[in-house]
C-alpha cells in the first residue's frame, strides 16, 4: 500500500508537470519518463488510490480530489470552472483539487462540446449534482462512523465536521466508507448565495504548465514511431487535381512516402521540416471542376440578390403586420445597407491530429471542439463501429469555430489508414487561412418606416449570404417590438466553404443591426438609448408576435452600461451605444472616442454582462475583454478576399489581427441577478463593432457601413485602433 | 543533413539535421522542447519567440546552421523552478486563455525586462507589439509585464 501510495503521488507529481494528466503529451526526449511508463503509473494509481465517486470526481485517501473536466478546453477557461462547480457543491478544499482533462467518454458525459456558449448552461445542475451527492455520500459516512445524525454534521474544506462532539474527519480518511453507500438520487443544492468558491476569481488550472512551455497540445503531442505529414490541398475553391508528379518529393530526405486520396497529396516523413520541403517539390496541375468564385462576383451577386423578387430564392423568416402599407404611410423612411467581407478563424495553434488505425482499432488524439462528431464521422470514413474508436483531447489552442468541423481529423485518420502508420497531420499557418471553413461574407439591407412622432412603425431586413445559412436572427430585438415586420434571407451556394464563426452570424449582424438603428434613433430626433428602451417598453406592454429575448434582461444591461459609462454626462468624449442579446446572454457596450490632434482615439470601451450566475470571475473578466477585443480586432482589420476561387490574403503579413497598441482600455461589468448561468464564451463579441461605429458618427459625423473599417474611404488616413 | 552542437538552456544538445532547418523544428521535432511554439512560420505572430544571447528572435525563421556557438534559451530554460519574475506575474495575473502564444509572450516580456528593468507602459507596448494573442489577453499581458518589472532583481 505504502508503494502504491507513493506511486499515485509521484503520478500526481508528473501529472501536474505533464498537464492535467494528459500523459500522452509526454515527449519521449524531453521527459524523464516514458508515456507508457506513466500510463502504467497513472493505472496502477487509479486502481489503488483514487475512490471513484461518479464520473466527474473521485477521491484519494491522501485528500487529494481529481476532478475530470469532459468538456474540450480552448481558452474558455471551462478546464478551470467547470471543476470549481463541481468543488463548490462538494464544499472541497481547492487547493488539493487535481484536474484531468477527460477523454471522450459518451457514456460517462453528455455533450463534450465547445460551441454556442452552451457548456455551462447544459452541465450547471448535472456538475453540481455530482459534487452535492458525493459531499452527502461522504457525510452520511461519518454519520454512520460516529453514529450521530447527519442533520448534526457539517463540511468544510474537505473535512466534514461534528460540532457537538469536536469530531472531524477528512473526505479522504471517510472516501473509501463513503463510497460504499447507496447513491442518493435526490441531493439538495446549495442556495446561491451560501456559494463560497462560484463567483470568486480562482486562476486557470493549467497555469503552471503554460508558463513553463509543458506539452500540452496537439501539436505537442509526440508517440514513439510517429510520422509527420502535410496535405498538399487543391490552391483554389473549385478545382481538382489534373496532373501529379511526386517523384522529386519521394527522394527527399526524411520522406517516407507520398500518396494521394481525395484531392490531397499527403507528405510523409520523419519530421515537420522536411515534409514541409518535400511538399514545395511536388509537382501538381489542378483544374477547375465549378465556377472560381472572386469577390468582385460576390459584391455583385449581393447587389442582384438584395433585389430578387423571385420567391423561389427568398425565403421569408419572420412576418407581422403589412410592411407594405405601414412603409406607404410613413412619415420617415431609412434604408441602408451593411456589409462584410470573409474571415479565417486563426487560431494561433493550426490544424493538426494524431491517428493510429491499427486493424483491432483507432487512436485520435487532438484538439477538437466536437471529439464525439469527429468520432463518428471517423467512424463511417472507416466503416467502423465507433465504439472501436479512442479520442484523447488535448489542449485547444483556440477554436473560435475552426475546430468544430473534423476535417482534419478525418485526414489524419484516413491518411494513416492507407500508410498503415501512426501520424500526424500538421497544417501550416498557409493551410489554415487558405483551406477554408470562414465566416461568410454577408450583405443586409435594413429600411425603417418612422411616423410623425418618430415612433418606428416598420421595420424590413434582407439578408445575403455566401454559404451562410439564414444569415438573419429573425426572433431577436426589435422583432417583437414593431408592429409591421419583414426578416428576410437569402443564400448563395459556393465552393468555397465556411463554418461556424465565433458568435456565428451575429458576430456581424450586431454590429449593422445596432448602427442601424442608432441612425434611425437620430433621424427620429431621439437619443439611441432612450429610443431602444422605449422599443423594449412597447414589446413589453404591447408585443407583436413571439418574442424570444427576455426584455427586463436586455433592460437591465442597458441601464448597467448607461450608468457605468455616465452615458451622455461626459465633456469632450463621443460616446456610441450597442446592445445584444446572443446566445442566451446579453452584453451592451459604451465605446468613448476622444479627438487627439484632430484625430479620433478609441480612449475606451465599456462592457456590461447578464450571463447569469459568474462561475469564475477571472475567467468571465477575460472572457468579456477578449470578445470585446475580437470584436473591435476584426471589425477594424479583418478581410479575406478572394480571386478566382483561392484566397488573397495567405498569412499574418496580409491578413491583420488586432495587436496591443491598438487595444483600449475595457471596464467590464456583470448583473448580479443570481440566475442560473447562460453562457459567456460568444456574447461579448457580437455588441462591439456597432458601439465603435456609433461613437464614430458622433466624433466624425459620419457613417460606417462596411467592415473592415480599416479599409472604408470613410476612415482613410485615420488609424482609429492606435492610442496614445 | 550535418551535426550541430547547439547551447541551449544551459546544456550541450545535438541535433542531426539539414542546415536550413529552422531553430523552431529544431527545438521541436528533434530535441523535444515543445514550450517553443509555432504559430505562422514567417515571423510574424511571436509564438516562436526564443533567446539567441538573450535577444528575442523568431526561431520559425531562423536557421539552425546560423546559430553557431550563441547561448540559445527557451521557455522551458528560462527558470529553473518556473519561478522567473514574468513567469510569477503571468500567474498571479491569470493572463492565459488558450495559453498557445503565452511562452513567446513571456520570452518576449523577459527580453524586455533585462534590458529595460522598469520600462514605460509605451516601452511595453512596442515591445509587446510583434506578439499576437488571438484570445486577446493584451490587458492581461500588460499588466503583468509591468507586475514583473517590480519583481526584477
Amino acid at each position: 500500500m505504502t508503494l502504491l501510495k507513493t506511486n499515485r503521488r509521484d503520478f500526481l507529481k508528473m501529472a501536474a508537470t505533464a498537464s492535467g494528466g494528459l500523459l500522452l503529451g509526454f515527449h519521449w526526449a524531453a521527459a524523464e519518463a516514458t508515456a507508457s511508463e506513466l500510463e502504467v503509473v497513472r493505472a496502477s494509481a487509479l486502481a489503488a488510490g483514487e475512490i471513484p465517486f461518479n464520473s466527474y470526481l473521485s477521491i484519494s485517501p491522501d485528500d487529494v480530489i481529481t476532478i475530470f473536466s469532459p468538456n474540450p478546453e480552448l481558452g474558455q477557461n471551462i478546464k478551470t470552472s467547470f471543476p470549481m462547480i463541481v468543488a463548490e457543491e462538494l464544499d472541497a478544499d481547492w487547493s488539493k483539487v487535481h484536474v484531468m482533462q477527460a477523454a471522450l467518454d459518451t457514456k460517462k458525459y453528455e455533450r463534450q462540446v465547445t460551441g454556442g456558449s452552451g457548456a455551462i448552461p447544459h452541465s450547471w445542475e448535472r456538475l453540481r449534482k455530482a459534487g452535492a451527492t458525493a459531499r452527502h455520500m461522504l457525510m452520511e459516512a461519518a454519520a454512520k462512523k460516529w453514529n450521530v445524525p447527519v442533520a448534526s454534521l457539517t463540511a468544510e474544506k474537505s473535512v466534514v465536521f461534528h460540532k457537538e462532539s469536536g469530531r472531524k474527519a477528512t473526505y479522504g480518511e471517510l472516501a473509501t466508507d463513503a463510497s460504499a453507500i447507496a447513491v442518493p438520487t435526490d441531493v439538495k443544492l446549495k442556495d446561491k448565495k451560501d456559494f463560497k468558491l462560484i463567483g470568486t476569481a480562482v486562476r486557470n488550472v493549467d497555469n503552471k504548465e503554460m508558463i513553463t512551455g509543458k506539452p500540452l497540445y496537439g501539436l505537442d503531442f509526440y508517440r514513439e514511431g510517429m510520422l509527420f505529414a502535410m496535405l498538399q490541398r487543391p490552391p483554389a475553391f473549385g478545382t481538382k487535381i489534373k496532373t501529379i508528379d511526386v517523384s522529386a518529393a519521394k527522394t527527399m530526405p526524411g520522406i517516407v512516402d507520398v500518396v494521394t486520396f481525395k484531392n490531397n497529396i499527403a507528405i510523409v516523413g520523419k519530421s515537420t521540416w522536411q515534409v514541409n520541403k518535400a511538399r514545395k517539390a511536388v509537382k501538381v496541375e489542378y483544374e477547375a471542376e465549378g465556377k472560381l468564385e472572386s469577390t468582385a462576383d460576390h459584391d455583385q451577386l449581393f447587389k442582384t440578390l438584395l433585389d430578387s423578387k423571385d420567391a423561389t430564392v427568398v425565403s421569408v423568416k419572420r412576418k407581422d403586420g403589412d410592411v407594405d402599407t405601414a412603409f406607404k404611410s410613413a412619415a420617415k423612411v431609412i434604408s441602408r445597407e451593411y456589409q462584410c467581407p470573409f474571415l479565417s478563424h486563426s487560431p494561433m495553434e493550426p490544424m493538426n491530429f494524431f491517428a493510429h488505425v491499427r486493424p483491432d482499432g483507432v487512436e485520435l488524439v487532438g484538439p477538437s471542439q466536437t471529439p464525439d462528431m469527429a468520432r463518428n464521422e471517423t467512424a463511417k470514413l472507416l466503416s467502423i463501429p465507433p465504439e472501436q474508436i479512442t479520442l484523447e483531447l488535448t489542449r485547444l489552442g483556440g477554436g473560435f469555430g475552426r475546430r468544430l468541423k473534423a476535417d482534419y481529423v478525418l485526414e489524419a485518420a484516413e491518411l494513416s489508414s492507407i500508410i498503415k502508420a501512426p501520424v500526424k497531420v500538421i497544417w501550416t499557418r498557409e493551410d489554415d487561412m487558405t483551406g477554408g471553413s470562414y465566416r461568410p461574407a454577408v450583405r443586409y439591407r435594413f429600411e425603417a418606416a418612422l411616423d410623425a412622432q418618430g415612433n418606428l412603425v416598420a421595420y424590413k431586413l434582407r439578408g445575403v449570404g455566401i454559404n451562410a445559412g439564414n444569415c438573419t436572427r429573425e426572433d431577436n430585438f426589435p422583432s417583437g417590438a414593431v408592429d409591421h415586420l419583414l426578416i428576410e434571407s437569402v443564400e448563395h451556394k459556393s465552393p468555397i466553404t465556411t463554418g461556424a464563426w465565433r458568435a456565428p452570424i451575429t458576430n456581424f449582424l450586431a454590429f449593422a443591426e445596432q448602427a442601424f438603428i442608432d441612425e434611425v434613433a437620430m433621424a427620429a430626433g431621439k437619443d439611441p438609448v432612450v429610443f431602444r428602451l422605449a422599443l423594449l417598453d412597447k414589446a413589453k406592454t404591447s408585443p407583436v408576435g413571439a418574442i424570444k429575448y427576455d426584455i427586463d434582461r436586455m433592460k437591465a444591461v442597458i441601464n448597467l452600461a448607461v450608468e457605468k459609462s455616465q452615458w451622455g454626462k461626459k465633456k469632450g468624449v463621443s460616446q456610441g451605444f450597442s446592445v445584444y442579446f446572443s446566445h442566451r446572454s446579453y452584453v451592451a457596450q459604451v465605446a468613448e472616442i476622444e479627438m487627439k490632434k484632430g484625430k479620433p482615439v478609441l480612449q475606451k470601451i465599456h462592457a456590461a454582462a447578464d450571463c447569469g450566475v459568474v462561475v469564475n470571475l477571472s475567467g468571465a473578466n477575460q472572457q468579456v475583454r477578449g470578445g470585446v477585443v475580437d470584436g473591435l480586432g476584426h471589425a477594424l482589420y479583418g478581410s479575406l478576399t478572394f480571386k478566382d476561387g483561392a484566397a488573397e490574403q495567405k498569412n499574418f503579413n496580409a491578413y491583420r489581427l488586432i495587436r496591443m497598441k491598438e487595444v483600449p482600455p475595457i471596464d467590464v461589468h456583470f448583473v448580479n441577478n443570481g440566475i442560473d448561468p447562460t453562457g459567456l464564451g460568444e456574447p461579448a463579441l457580437p455588441p462591439t463593432g456597432g458601439a465603435v461605429a456609433n461613437a464614430l458618427f458622433k466624433a466624425l459625423g459620419k457613417r460606417l457601413y462596411n467592415q473592415p473599417f480599416s479599409k472604408q474611404e470613410e476612415l482613410k488616413g485615420v488609424a482609429l485602433g492606435e492610442r496614445m | 543533413m550535418a551535426n550541430y552542437t547547439l547551447q541551449i538552456n544551459g546544456r550541450s544538445l545535438q541535433a542531426d539535421v539539414e542546415a536550413d532547418t529552422p531553430l523552431l523544428w529544431v527545438l521541436r521535432d528533434h530535441l523535444g522542447l515543445v514550450g517553443t511554439k509555432f504559430g505562422c512560420g514567417i515571423a510574424q505572430c511571436g509564438a516562436c519567440t526564443v533567446h539567441v544571447n538573450g535577444n528575442p528572435i523568431r526561431s520559425c525563421s531562423f536557421p539552425v546552421s546560423a546559430v553557431g556557438a550563441s547561448k540559445i534559451t527557451t521557455i522551458e530554460g528560462l527558470s529553473e523552478h518556473g519561478d522567473h519574475p514574468v513567469q510569477l506575474a503571468w500567474d498571479e495575473v491569470d493572463v492565459a486563455q488558450c495559453g498557445y502564444c503565452q511562452a513567446g509572450q513571456i520570452m518576449t516580456a523577459a527580453a524586455l525586462l533585462a534590458k529595460t528593468p522598469k520600462p514605460t507602459g509605451e516601452q511595453i507596448d512596442t515591445a509587446m507589439n510583434g506578439n499576437i494573442c488571438r484570445c486577446g489577453t493584451y490587458h492581461r499581458i500588460h499588466e503583468a509585464v509591468a507586475l514583473a518589472s517590480t519583481k526584477m532583481k
